[in-house]
Formats: structure tokens, sequence, C-alpha cells
């Protein structure tokens, strides 16, 4: 028995080479490059792309990796139809823009097999490393060990779950990336030489306060919002997580799911269920459809794919046959049927004593955390700037 | 992480890449900048006893389907400024950067300008001088530029006098609209240079405007012939170094040029002889940023070599630059369709059937639905057209199949 997400295929498969030259031939190398602006952590696109055009794929690759240490991932996950893509000056020509997650996915994932993290990331010996611990096995967190790792630091990550990864293994939409996938990149950073511990959930800061010369905390989001609990309703990203990971979830029986949101959360979890083959599939938006939070793209491709939208509609009860959810009541009176609910209306942040510990000198945070909920890249870049800070104030230190 | 700094008649250059004289190098200000970005060294304008006037229009290109400037011609002239401005520019950028290589580009008349000038730009203090007997058009009209390097005696004697009053090197300039280079190649050695340069541009002319019947680039209502460069003048420029660097009567260094867009295209140049680089139509089209891939390539490609300085690599390829008549004819290759890769487009089937020796043959679509052409191995010759069609990569491979272990050639058999 497999998890779900295998029996989804990838909307953006790798290129193969004679694709990626003519793709990335016909980059014009702009001046100023507006995608390098809409990128959040800067890469250099038309020089990794003019790189790939001149078959110096380890060189690509090398260009995505000094600005972003995930850029495998972010090249599969970023909604690149609103950062880079969506910049591209083709657009202003009536042309296709240039794909460039697909090239970057190209340069990085076929140079991840010649190269290793210690040699993209430079790393040194330090005489005086430091110490720091790491909360959280996210992205956020994986971008700071990287960097705090390649100074010749002794970073070390704590993940209350089994596997790093955070919501960019656990919460990505499978024909972005799949666990498995995500876990190859992981291994690749880890490579560097990062300490990493599974199973441990930190409540406290105050013993590693004791033990570290730094924390940085990267832990993300709580669990999702709930309205109701009970057979048959999940929480979106709990959802999401089985669908990548529980062998064991059963959805043959489901012939009608109902999402409840409109964000992107909402509309990847409604778009997962409808190709896994459930017959109807409706997101339900409490305002008009317009006034969706989701991007519009990925709007369109879901309803491509046969969800259904509806605005203007609350949930105000559930009904039950034997047990089993039946129906849903909607605010305008009517009974729809319905065996899946999903609740995806945002996640909490519980976590209250740590982010009252975060407010010390020696306490770092980037991501989601500290961000609210954003992208991927988002997380990389904030991780980044830290990082930065944190070199900055260790190098202000006189040693005594 | 292998070291570019080559030498070059002594000149030290931090990387073998140097700007070739051209609009590129028309001002002290933009060969700054370009030092500024990592190129290695600038040939500046050349310098006359006074500025030209320049048309407008001034350049054309060739364009194959989408890719932009496959080739490129102009039919622009020397400096247009001031000589004491240019002399000035000189001497300011080389206090600047003194490490970066400063060539002054010179054409000038009789024998009293030449050492007078080369007098004037030592004491500037540039690294070497080329001289300019290469423009193809304009110039040569009034007896300079490719008029003196088609004219091996005048090449010399020019040569000669510069070289009397020379305290830096010297580096002459070769044209290649001569029937065969190493005439030229040879008066400049006669003459003294320590170097040669080349190619300087083909003459050309780009096109024809069907609207108003004149060829282009069009000046009011005529035009000119130009020199051609770019991408597409590559090949040329490489056979013509490769005959030089294979001179034993030429012992003097190449700087090579003609076309240079990418890494790659600089590791051929320096395989087949030359020992610094320079470009012009590249930066051109994409500025001076483009040192950054050039230089960060050649230097991924002698790691991946395991040189570790770029003067290793100078003149690797140029022993194997045989005559037709040395080849070995016992050599041979068969093409292999991989059939897991071919897509059916059938291109190798056509053009080995109208254009070269119909080895290739393919299903009647009335028996087999197969689209996958099959080579009739027998009959191969080798030639590679249907490698070269191919527009899936290795799917035809070109195989080795000896037609005898002993080697056999023209010249020997």
């Amino acid at each position: 028995m497999s998890v779900l997400e295998k029996q989804i295929s990838d909307h953006k498969p790798l290129y193969g080479q004679q694709a990626a030259l003519d793709e990335a031939n016909r980059c014009l190398y702009c001046y100023d490059a507006p995608c390098i602006t809409a990128c959040p952590t800067g890469i250099d696109v038309p020089l990794f792309i003019r790189q790939i055009a001149h078959r110096d794929i380890k060189g690509a690759a090398q260009t995505i990796w000094n600005s972003n240490p995930l850029g495998y991932s972010c090249a599969r996950v970023c909604p690149v139809e609103v950062l880079c893509v969506g910049s591209c000056v083709y657009n202003h020509a009536g042309e296709e823009p240039i794909q460039i997650g697909k090239l970057q996915r190209f340069a990085t994932e076929n140079a991840m097999t010649t190269l290793s993290a210690k040699q993209v990331f430079h790393k040194r010996e330090n005489t005086h490393p430091k110490r720091v611990a790491l909360i959280g096995g996210g992205p956020a967190s994986l971008t700071a060990a990287v960097l705090l790792a390649a100074q010749g630091h002794k970073a070390t990550i704590f993940e209350k779950t089994s596997s790093l990864g955070g919501l960019n293994a656990l919460g990505i939409a499978p024909y972005k990336l799949q666990f498995d996938d995500a876990q190859k990149e992981i291994d690749w950073l880890l490579g560097i030489g990062i300490n990493v511990k599974t199973n441990i959930n930190i409540s406290s800061l105050k013993p590693l306060l004791d033990e570290y010369d730094a924390v940085f905390i990267g832990i993300g989001l709580g669990p999702d919002t709930r309205l109701l609990r009970g057979q048959g309703i999940w929480g979106a990203t709990h959802l999401i997580e089985s669908i990548k990971t529980d062998p064991t979830l059963e959805l043959r029986r489901i012939k009608h799911a109902c999402v409840i949101g409109g964000g992107n959360t909402a509309i990847d979890v409604a778009h997962e269920l409808a190709l896994l083959g459930l017959k109807h599939v409706t997101v339900l938006y409490r305002k008009d459809l317009s006034l969706m939070s989701g991007y519009e793209h990925e709007r369109l491709n879901a309803q491509q794919d046969g969800v259904q939208f509806r605005g203007h509609c609350e949930l105000v009860g559930v009904r039950r046959t034997q047990g089993q959810l039946s129906e849903i009541i909607l605010s305008d009176d009517s009974v729809v049927p319905c065996q899946l609910l999903v609740s995806a209306i945002g996640q909490s942040h519980d976590d209250d004593t740590l982010k009252r510990e975060s407010e010390h000198p020696r306490v770092w945070k980037a991501g989601d955390f500290s961000n609210g909920g954003k992208e991927v890249v988002n997380a990389v870049q904030e991780a980044k700037l830290i990082v930065q800070h944190m070199l900055e104030s260790w190098s202000n230190t006189c040693p005594i | 992480m292998p070291n570019l700094s080559i030498d070059f008649c002594g000149i030290k250059s931090p990387n073998p890449f140097w700007l070739a004289s051209a609009p590129p190098t028309n001002t002290g200000d933009q060969v700054k900048r370009a030092f500024d970005e990592g190129w290695g060294g600038a040939v500046f304008k050349t310098l006359a006893a006074s500025p030209i006037t320049n048309v407008s229009s001034r350049f054309a290109a060739v364009n194959l389907g989408s890719q932009r400037i496959m080739g490129f011609n102009n039919i622009e002239l020397i400096s247009d400024r001031p000589l004491e401005l240019n002399l000035r520019e000189l001497s300011d950028i080389k206090k600047q950067f003194p490490k970066n290589v400063l060539i002054a580009s010179l054409m000038f008349e009789s024998k009293e300008q030449w050492q007078d000038i080369m007098r004037r730009v030592q004491d500037g203090g540039v690294d070497g001088v080329e001289l300019n007997f290469g423009c193809p058009h304009g110039m040569c009209e009034r007896g300079m530029g490719s008029a003196v390097g088609q004219e091996p005696a005048l090449l010399s004697k020019i040569t000669r006098w510069v070289r009397e009053v020379s305290t830096i090197p010297i580096i002459v300039k070769l044209t290649p609209n001569v029937s065969d280079i190493l005439e030229p190649a040879h008066a400049a050695v006669a003459g003294g240079a320590h170097a040669v340069s080349l190619i300087n541009t083909i003459k050309s002319i780009m096109g024809v405007d069907l609207e108003r019947m004149v060829p282009i680039p069009v000046v009011s209502d005529a035009s000119t012939n130009g020199g051609y460069c770019g991408p597409a003048v590559k090949p040329i420029a490489l056979h013509m170094i490769a005959q030089i660097a294979r001179d034993p009567q030429i012992p003097i260094p190449i700087s090579g040029m003609g076309g240079i867009s990418t890494w790659q295209d600089a590791a051929e140049f320096m395989a087949l002889g030359s020992t610094t680089l320079q470009v012009c139509t590249a930066v051109m089209k994409d500025g001076f940023r483009i040192i950054r891939e050039l230089t960060q390539g050649l230097e991924g490609f002698l790691a991946s070599k395991n040189m570790d300085s770029v003067s290793q690599l100078v003149g690797q390829a140029v022993s194997a630059y045989k005559d037709w008549g040395d080849l070995d004819m016992n050599h041979h290759v068969i093409a292999r369709i991989d059939e897991s890769k071919c897509i059916g487009c059938q291109l190798c089937y056509i053009s080995c059937y109208d254009g070269s020796h119909q080895c290739i043959d393919i299903h009647d679509p009335k028996i087999n639905a197969s689209r996958i052409p099959w080579v009739k191995e027998d009959e191969c010759v080798g030639c590679n057209l249907c490698a070269l069609v191919c527009p899936v990569p290795d799917c035809i491979s070109m195989v080795e199949q000896r037609h005898a272990p002993e080697r056999k050639s023209w010249n020997n058999s």
C-alpha cells in the first residue's frame, strides 16, 4: 500500500536536456531584470539561465544556491506565476514568459548529483565555532543551519516529528513536490554537517540557552484552526500531510468533499482531492469569490481539474447518518451532500511560551513563526538575513 | 580554483579576456567600467592623427530564426575623438588600473607619425600597442588599415619603423581579407612584431533592403561594404589562428578573436593557439557583464580537466590540426540511431537521401507504422550529416568501425 500522493503526477515535470537548452536560449538576458527583483531571495536569474544555455549546469546551480540554499524545492513549490515568471518581460510582448522555475529545477536537480553541499556552500573551518540550537526542521531552520554550518559553526536542529522539512515536506501539493523528493534535498543539505535530533518537542528555551550560544526559532505556525470536530471533519494541513505520508488513508468511498476557506491551502487541498478521483469537490468561501486570498492561477488550475467554487456561503451545521458525516448545512439554508469536510481557514499560533521567550538577545527567529505565514522562499530569505545578523553580532564581540 | 592569469609577451594579464579595439573601448569611461566588472585587458579604439567623422547608420545584423545577431557588421571607422583626449584617457586608465592590461591601437601614415605616436603612448604608460592593418572599409580606401594588411612588404616596413623606437610589445593585427594569412603573418615576424592578433572583420554586405533596393545598412540612399563579425565568423578565425599556431616559422604568441561569446569559444580559441582572447560583438550585444560567466565557465572547465593554470590550455589542439592528405583514411564511423530516443521526425532520412549518400531508410507507412528510420550500415560513409540534423541530443551517434587497424593516408599509401 502506498501513500495517496503517489497517484498524483507532477504538473511541471523535469526538463529534458534539449528542452532546457531551448528555453534557456529564449531568455533575453535583460539588464536589471525584473525577475531578479521579483525573487524574494534575489537569485540572479538571467545569469543562471545563461549558464544553462552555455552548458555550465554546475555554474548555474551554484549561482542559484549562492542566493537560495533551498533553490531546488523553491523551483518546484514557489508561486512563480506571481513572482519571477509573472514579472518576465515577455508577458508584455504577448509571448510565453520564460519557465524560470523549471529551469531552476533542471540546474539544481542535476547538479545535486555531482556537487556536495560542502563544496557548494564553501564550508570552512572555524577556530571558535558557536553552538546554535535551531527549533523546528522546516525551511527557515534548514536555511539557517546550512549557512551557519558553512561558516564552521555547530548547528543542531530539534524537530518534534520524526522527519525534517516542515510544511515544505508535509504541506506541499503533490503535483508540485512529493515527500520523498523534499527529503532528497534535505539529505543533500545535511551533508554539510548539521546535527539533527528528531522526535523532540521543545517547550521552553531556558535549558537550550544554557547549553547553546544562540537559539533560532523556526517552528512555523500551529495546527489548523477548527470550526468543528468529529468523524469526517479534517483540518487542511492535517489532511494534506496524511495524503503525503499515511498509507492507510482511505478516500475511495468519499463522493462529496467540501473545503471551507479561501486561501491557497483551501485551493490546494481541494485540488488534490479532485486529482485523487473524488467526484464532487467544492470550495466554500464566506465572501465574494473575487475576494479570495488564494492565487488566481491556482484557482483556475483547480477549476480545470473539476473543483467547484461557491462564494457567499458559511457553514452553519452538519448532519450525520449512522455516525458518518453525510450532509452540511449552509447559511443560505441549502443542504449539501458531504462525506469529507475540510477546514482550511488558517493555522493557529498557540505557542505562547516560546513567543515570550523569543524576546531574548540570544534568540532569533524567522519564517512563518515570525511572519505569520508566507511562502517557503520568504522563510529562506528571512533566515538568510537573520544569519547575517547573527554572524555580525558575533564578530562585534571581542574575546577577552 | 584554477589560475586565469596569463603572460602575453611579458605583459601580465589577470585573465585572458581582453576587449577588442571597437565601440566598447571608445572611451576611458567604458574601459574603466569594464575593468571594474572583471575584464583582464582592453585594446583602445584605434588612434589616428586626426579624428574621423562617422556616418549614420552604422551597424547591421543577420539573425538566425529567433537567435539574434548570429552575424554582425559595421561601417564605423576608427576613433572620432581628438587624439589629445584619447592619450589623456589612456594615461588615466593605467593610473587607476595598474594591474589591468591596456593596449593602444594605432593607425598612422608616415614614418615620423608612427614613431612619434609610439613615443607618446609609451610615455603615457600603456602596456603594448596593436598596429591596425585590418580596418576593411573606409580607411583602406586611403591606403591604411586592411590595405596595409594585404601588402606584406608594406606591413613589414611599418612594423620595423615602430620597432625601432619601441620599448613595449608590438602586436600586429591581421586582416582575414587575404588569400593566405601566413603571408602577412610572416611579414609581421620579419618586421619585428612581438605578437599577432586576428581576425579583424571580414569584408561583407549584410543584405538588401528590398523596399528601397539598397544594401544594408542604409546611409541615405546608398550603402557600402562593412566588416563582418560575431558568432558567424568564429570558424574562419579558428582556421587562420590554427594555421599560424602550427607554423614553426611563426614563434610569436597570438591574441585570438572572432565571435567569442561563451567560455567554450574561449577554450577552443586557446586550444588552437590563442594566448589571450579579444571580444567585441558579444559585449555590444549583452554588455560588459558577460565577463562573469566567461571567467567562471573557463575556471570550471580547467578544474574539470585538472589544469591549474589557463596557460596549460594554450595550443593543446594545434598538433592535431593536420593537412587533409595526412588524415587516417582507415578511420571509419557509422551512424547509429537510438530507437528509444528517436521521435520520428525523419529529418535524418531526407537529408541523407537528398543531400548525402542515401544510406538511411524509412518504413512504407502502408506496411509499417513505425516512423523510426534505420541506417544501412554497410553503405553508411560516416559523413555526420544525420547526426547534425537530428534535433534530439544523443539520439544519433557516430560509432567507430575502422576499415583496418593500420593508418593509411593520401600522402602515405
